[in-house]
């Protein structure tokens, strides 16, 4: 064991960037910024907030795969690089989707919050220790409650942060229960310690208990049925950019997490070989299940597009949940695909209706009829970015599915339940296609409302939701950009 | 042969071309797409001079792709493919004279049909399962945008049942791919690396997985009773998605059988034959009927194509090269005649007089309003009921003799499907264009738009492959035969015992 402070720095070297990126928008807003009006004020703080964001990216490239970092506290390895990267480039994204959408009322403290929340999401990417997962996952989820409710002055939003919080602080008392009887049982709070101790005592009891407390800690912050009763209220209330944001990269950095404490950490107790005791296979897809049924199939019922979006979030949770799953045997490069590409096309959707928001409100489905019309290149963004939730080539979204599926038909055949999940889940994406087609059939078939006017993008925007539309493109033409790095 | 690939260029290359003109200047945007069809086509007649039916299944392309999962780049070609090709540049050109007349949105509209096509010849040369069902799937989503937005009667409803049925069909065939690339455990994708896989399945699996696969295909091709998407979208589709959709794209799930599932899973088809071909001669038998009592001129067209794909589904089914040849010349032959027939009702019937009942259209006297358009469609009702000279019948009666030695009851039963296919053509064409011949409403009466040029060449292509092919069928079936016969397919007819 070695614990080099000096190594720690340079590992941190993206966490520092942002939290020093965050005081900056603070002092400036403090300071020179406080007789501007508040677009300026958001223009700054979105601008210093990018710069920092830009740093860390490019830190955490520069940092590259550390391996284990302090005594194993952080696992730099490749899905904690390409984690970091992708929830970076996702915060990027989100940052560009802020300066569409309306000004908050104190616009350097969101930026600033969002930064904070990325500072956790980079945190939960590298965890390798029981204490600095929890802490790094109440940091982002605190910062994520107050994001939710940042536009105080609408009850919508209110209840929306007051939902989430309320969930996730039972989520978070869940998780360290759970966490608390792991330690007892083992003694240790490394991953690697933890899962030598538990090679050899295996399954008990009490085991079991924590690995279920686990399990709703995990359902409740990821949005999986039958633990997802917060997320729709969540997406609907939430300012768009936030709910871009909880949609995208608290997901990404979420499930990183959790294949970390699931696999390397727990992966001793998973109970999938034949003989072997039941363990936290057999709950996680009971999960997998309910998720992609009650997902696909409430999202067919919805009215509004922000809770459609949430329960499309729910089914994809389901199919992410199963890339945990095959991840034992194909390691995390599809889960992680498929996470990073979901989060591009989920926050992407938002922030087209961010865009259309400004311009008279974006609620209901209907309103979006005739964007086309309205606005050609949010209505082609649009597109790329459903299609690709839907899964069709060449978008990112089709290749996603594809590798997960096929790695969870990988782990045994139709002789897994990870195979039936994978059926089931291509059975239910059928759905899901014609809720997608309901979608796009208002925004590229129907005529505009009456009195509804053309869009104007904010530069800004447009570019963000441009490049996020090209590398669904891209990354769903060329995956092996991705998949490569995973080996 | 190796231009081949350039088709799929041409078409997404046009596509593209044709969106951004089309915001400026909707002829320029026509003239894009015309042109990237013709030269598509061009490309096809030109590999189909120089073809080796000899050389088996010849690679076009072959590059590496998604290594970490076996995933090539791998476009290739036999008979069966470049007639396949063949029919789809034709139909291309055709469809794109026939919607010369689109107005709003031009540009899209192009692009989505090129859009279309290039999948379309992506499907018909990928020799790799991965690239396939990516262009079979790119292929889905432009004909809903077609008919939601381009079409006619109850178009939304039709583009949504069609695009539902197609997506889940694939969906069925993604699950039936991905469970033998698993098997395999994830080696690659080629044809004959997941045939190879499949033989180390049980046998129920391998039945699992052939039901899969060739429903999933067979949705597409119009097999009863999974054919009502069919009529309904391509009543409500425009005239030239129509005739795509009828004429080529219900040939994507035919080819699919043949090319996927049955020689992946040579013992599914042993066990489903009787089956498949029961459901294959009820289609023809029944789409018949139904067609025989529609009141809507397309309606007739659209149930007729679902009846012909029932003679390419017996016509596989029936496990005999023979049989099997037919079955890809009746690919051919109705992807022309479908294709001519759907132009007939929708751009030179319907878009002049505005109605296609057919209480109204027999108080007309259309063939002295319109006799060109009375003796195209006499003409391609003709081919469309198998009479000699067109190429209806080399490929019926192919399919007919080649099912003969297997079942008798099937022929019989598909025989009947002729004579229906007889009646409920005649009906049409005595109703729509031969009711009034009494001299009490003249010409002046009905002040008719004259055809155009377009049209008039539009039909002329169609009328001569008919006729062609009708009279030299040796022409394609140089081609297919060879194709059939070789060792990528010889599995399907020896129910996979080497």
């Amino acid at each position: 064991m070695s614990f080099d402070y000096l190594l720690l720095t340079r590992a941190l070297l993206p966490e520092i960037a942002l939290v020093i990126g965050a005081l900056a928008v603070l002092g400036y807003d403090l300071t020179l910024g406080r007789k501007l009006p508040n677009k300026d004020r958001l223009g700054a703080a979105l601008g210093l907030g990018s710069i920092a964001t830009i740093a860390a990216l490019v830190d955490a490239v520069l940092v590259g795969r550390m391996g284990p970092v302090y005594g194993a506290t952080l696992m730099l390895d490749s899905l904690a690089v390409a984690t970091r990267i992708g929830v970076l480039a996702l915060t990027l994204l989100t940052l560009g989707i802020a300066a569409g959408a309306r000004t908050p009322r104190h616009p350097a403290e969101y930026v600033a919050i969002i930064l904070f929340a990325t500072a956790g999401f980079t945190l939960m990417a590298a965890a390798n220790h029981l204490l600095v997962a929890f802490a790094a996952l109440e940091l982002a989820s605190l910062s994520l409650y107050i994001l939710a409710g940042y536009d105080k002055a609408r009850v919508e939003s209110a209840e929306a942060a007051l939902k989430y919080f309320l969930y996730g602080a039972m989520a978070a008392a869940f998780l360290l229960f759970g966490f608390s009887l792991i330690y007892g049982l083992t003694g240790e709070l490394e991953l690697g310690a933890i899962a030598i101790r538990l090679a050899h005592t295996g399954m008990s009891p009490l085991l079991g208990i924590a690995l279920v407390m686990v399990l709703v800690a995990f359902g409740f912050k990821a949005a999986a049925a039958p633990f997802h009763l917060w997320a729709p209220d969540a997406y609907e209330g939430a300012p768009t950019p936030s709910a871009a944001l909880i949609a995208s990269a608290s997901k990404l950095a979420g499930f990183a997490l959790f294949l970390r404490l699931l696999w390397p950490g727990l992966g001793a107790v998973a109970g999938g070989a034949p003989g072997a005791a039941i363990g936290w296979l057999t709950p996680v897809a009971i999960i997998v299940g309910a998720s992609i049924l009650l997902g696909n199939l409430a999202a067919l019922a919805q009215g509004n597009v922000r809770r459609l979006l949430a329960y499309s979030a729910i089914a994809h949770a389901g199919a992410m949940l199963l890339g945990v799953m095959a991840a034992g045997v194909t390691g995390p490069g599809p889960l992680f695909y498929y996470a990073a590409t979901y989060g591009v096309a989920a926050a992407g959707a938002f922030g087209v209706i961010a865009v259309i928001e400004v311009n008279g409100g974006c609620q209901r489905i209907t309103d979006l009829a005739g964007l086309a019309r309205r606005s050609p290149l949010l209505a082609g963004c649009l597109a790329v970015f459903v299609l690709s939730l839907a899964g069709i080539p060449p978008l990112a979204g089709f290749f996603g599915k594809f590798v997960v599926f096929a790695g969870a038909l990988q782990v045994g055949g139709l002789m897994d339940p990870a195979g039936w999940l994978a059926l089931l889940a291509i059975a239910m994406s059928a759905v899901a296609f014609y809720y997608y087609l309901v979608v796009l059939k208002q925004a590229l078939v129907l005529p505009p409302a009456a009195g509804a006017t053309r869009i104007r993008v904010p530069l800004t925007a447009g570019l963000a939701l441009t490049l996020a539309a090209a590398a669904l493109v891209v990354l769903g033409a060329l995956p092996t950009l991705v998949l490569r790095y995973f080996g | 042969m190796n231009l081949l690939p350039l088709t799929i260029h041409l078409s997404f290359a046009g596509a593209f071309l044709a969106l951004v003109a089309g915001s400026r200047s909707a002829a320029a945007a026509r003239w894009i797409a015309l042109l990237s069809a013709l030269a598509g086509w061009g490309v096809t007649l030109w590999a189909a001079v120089h073809f080796d039916p000899g050389a088996g299944y010849a690679s076009l392309l072959n590059l590496p792709w998604i290594e970490s999962l076996g995933i090539r780049f791998h476009l290739a070609a036999d008979g069966i493919s470049l007639t396949l090709v063949v029919l789809t540049g034709l139909a291309a050109v055709a469809g794109i004279l026939f919607s010369w007349n689109v107005q709003e949105d031009t540009g899209a509209f192009f692009a989505l049909y090129l859009a279309l096509i290039g999948g379309v010849y992506g499907v018909f040369l990928s020799a790799d399962a991965f690239l396939f069902f990516v262009f079979y799937e790119i292929a889905i989503v432009p004909k809903y945008f077609l008919i939601a937005r381009w079409g006619s009667t109850n178009r939304e409803y039709g583009a949504m049942k069609l695009a539902l049925y197609s997506f889940a069909g694939s969906g069925m065939v993604l699950a039936g791919l991905l469970w033998v690339y698993g098997a395999a455990g994830g080696t690659g994708f080629g044809f004959g690396e997941l045939a190879l896989a499949a033989t180390r399945l049980t046998h129920h699996e391998q039945l699992i997985i052939f039901a899969l696969l060739f429903v999933g295909f067979a949705i597409l091709a119009g097999l009863f009773p999974f054919h009502t998407w069919a009529p309904t979208g391509h009543v409500a589709a425009p005239t030239a998605a129509s005739m795509l959709l009828a004429g080529v794209v219900m040939k994507l799930g035919a080819y699919g059988c043949l090319r996927v599932a049955m020689p992946l899973v040579p013992a599914g088809l042993t066990y489903f034959q009787p089956a498949i071909a029961w459901l294959a001669v009820i289609g023809i038998v029944y789409a018949g009927l139904v067609a025989l009592v529609q009141e809507d001129f397309k309606f007739v067209i659209g149930y007729s194509s679902v009846s012909h794909m029932g003679f390419v589904l017996l016509g596989l089914a029936a496990g005999t090269p023979q049989a099997a040849a037919g079955a890809v010349l009746q690919m051919f032959s109705h992807g022309v005649i479908a294709g001519l027939l759907f132009a007939v009702v929708g751009r030179m019937v319907y878009e002049r007089t505005h109605t296609r009942r057919l209480d109204e259209l027999r108080r007309l006297p259309l063939h002295r309003l319109m006799p060109f358009t009375a003796v195209v469609f006499v003409v391609a009702g003709l081919a469309s009921m198998g009479m000699p000279g067109f190429s209806g019948f080399p490929a019926e009666l192919s399919i007919l003799i080649g099912t003969w030695p297997v079942s008798k009851l099937w022929t019989l039963g598909a025989a009947l499907g002729v004579l229906v296919a007889a009646a409920f053509t005649l009906r049409v064409i005595q109703v729509v264009f031969f009711s009034r011949t009494d001299d009490a409403v003249t010409v002046a009466d009905h002040p008719l738009p004259p055809l155009t040029w377009p049209e008039r060449i539009g039909a002329g292509l169609l009328l001569a492959a008919t006729v062609v092919v009708g009279l030299n069928p040796a022409l394609l079936l140089n081609w297919i035969i060879p194709g059939l016969t070789s060792p990528g397919l010889q599995a399907i007819w020896t129910g996979g015992t080497p």
